[in-house]
């Protein structure tokens, strides 16, 4: 839920990097940090256990210019993605207005994939929210280890078992090397920001 | 795409009256009123500060919501202070409205009864304007 601040005419959009525990979510935003330095005026906040995992969330704010006047600012959260997580990764979700799902693309994450998906479906509908009507990308990630000998889920097995009903975007990624973490962040913000155009344009 | 609160020119102006007037000539150093989601709507300060706003108003939300959360385990609705004391500057937190929440960093000067004696007194006619 996009907030406009006609006064200061800002937008403050917020999207959500979800999905399994150790898929590269946090990995992600890092890689946007870095490469987007120049525009992120803010610090990346982060927080993460002893074990480098992220406990309640990372959270970075990107300015991408003006849209009708209006300065957007776009929020990025990720959602800690262990199972025992679940009531930080439904605070995180509240007022969500776009999410990219990254999905781990080895073998043995297969389930973990899906059920993840489950869980955001299900926190979505504690909101009274529908994912199908949610701006969407899917991210498969850690696409890179094909080169180092790791059995990968095929795209159309991922895409079968995730995207199916939804029909989403989807890009093949690794959030390691940045390859296509951009072009992930680019999809995203341009489907979430297409439908906030028409309501800047009745302002 | 849904909207949270759809304020105004003329509204945020009243608020931003209600928190200068009330919290910032106290002696307040930032006062951020933020929703749930980590929206910062408004936020003022006494002209001394650079803090991240944004970043405060993502894990205050996060936090707010978290001990709330607590707050249910142990039978409570919620905590209804919530309040973090360093060693020259502090934050105190108050909920607005269901959705709102209002953050007011400040330093020893300013003593915390008086504080969340103004606090409340902002909150309720914040919340007289949202009728």
């Amino acid at each position: 839920m996009a907030l406009i601040n006609p006064k200061k005419k800002e937008v403050q959009v917020k999207i959500v990097y979800y999905g399994p525990g150790r898929g590269g979510k946090t990995t992600n935003l890092e890689y946007i940090n870095q490469k987007f330095k120049s525009r992120i005026k803010a610090e990346m906040v982060t927080v993460k256990t002893y074990g480098d995992r992220t406990l309640f969330f990372d959270f970075l704010p990107l300015d991408i210019g003006s849209i009708n006047g209006y300065d957007i600012k776009i929020q990025f959260y990720t959602v800690p993605g262990q199972v025992k997580y679940n009531a930080t990764r439904k605070l995180v979700l509240r007022g969500v207005d776009g999410i990219v799902f990254v999905a781990d693309s080895m073998g043995l994450r297969r389930e973990m994939n899906i059920r993840s998906l489950q869980n955001l479906e299900e926190n979505l509908r504690s909101f009274n929210k529908d994912l199908s009507r949610i701006p969407l990308v899917f991210q498969y990630n850690k696409r890179d280890l094909a080169a180092h000998n790791i059995a990968l889920l095929p795209l159309e097995t991922m895409q079968q078992d995730l995207n199916a009903k939804l029909n989403a975007p989807y890009l093949e990624a690794s959030a390691i090397t940045g390859d296509n973490v951009a072009l992930t962040m680019k999809k995203i913000i341009s489907i979430t920001i297409g439908s906030l155009k028409k309501k800047l344009e009745e302002k | 795409m849904e909207f949270t609160l759809d304020l105004d020119r003329q509204q945020i102006e009243k608020i931003e009256k209600i928190l200068d007037e009330e919290l910032i000539e106290l002696g307040v150093i930032n006062v951020i009123l933020l929703d749930l989601a980590g929206n910062v709507i408004i936020n003022l300060d006494n002209g001394s500060t650079q803090h991240d706003v944004y970043s405060l108003a993502a894990l205050a939300a996060g936090n707010f919501g978290a001990v709330s959360a607590m707050a249910n385990l142990i039978g409570e609705q919620e905590f209804s202070l919530l309040f973090h004391k360093g060693e020259t500057d502090s934050i105190h937190f108050s909920k607005v409205t269901d959705d709102l929440l209002l953050l007011s960093i400040f330093g020893k000067e300013v003593s915390l009864g008086f504080l969340r004696l103004k606090v409340s007194e902002a909150v309720r006619k914040i919340e007289s304007l949202f009728g």
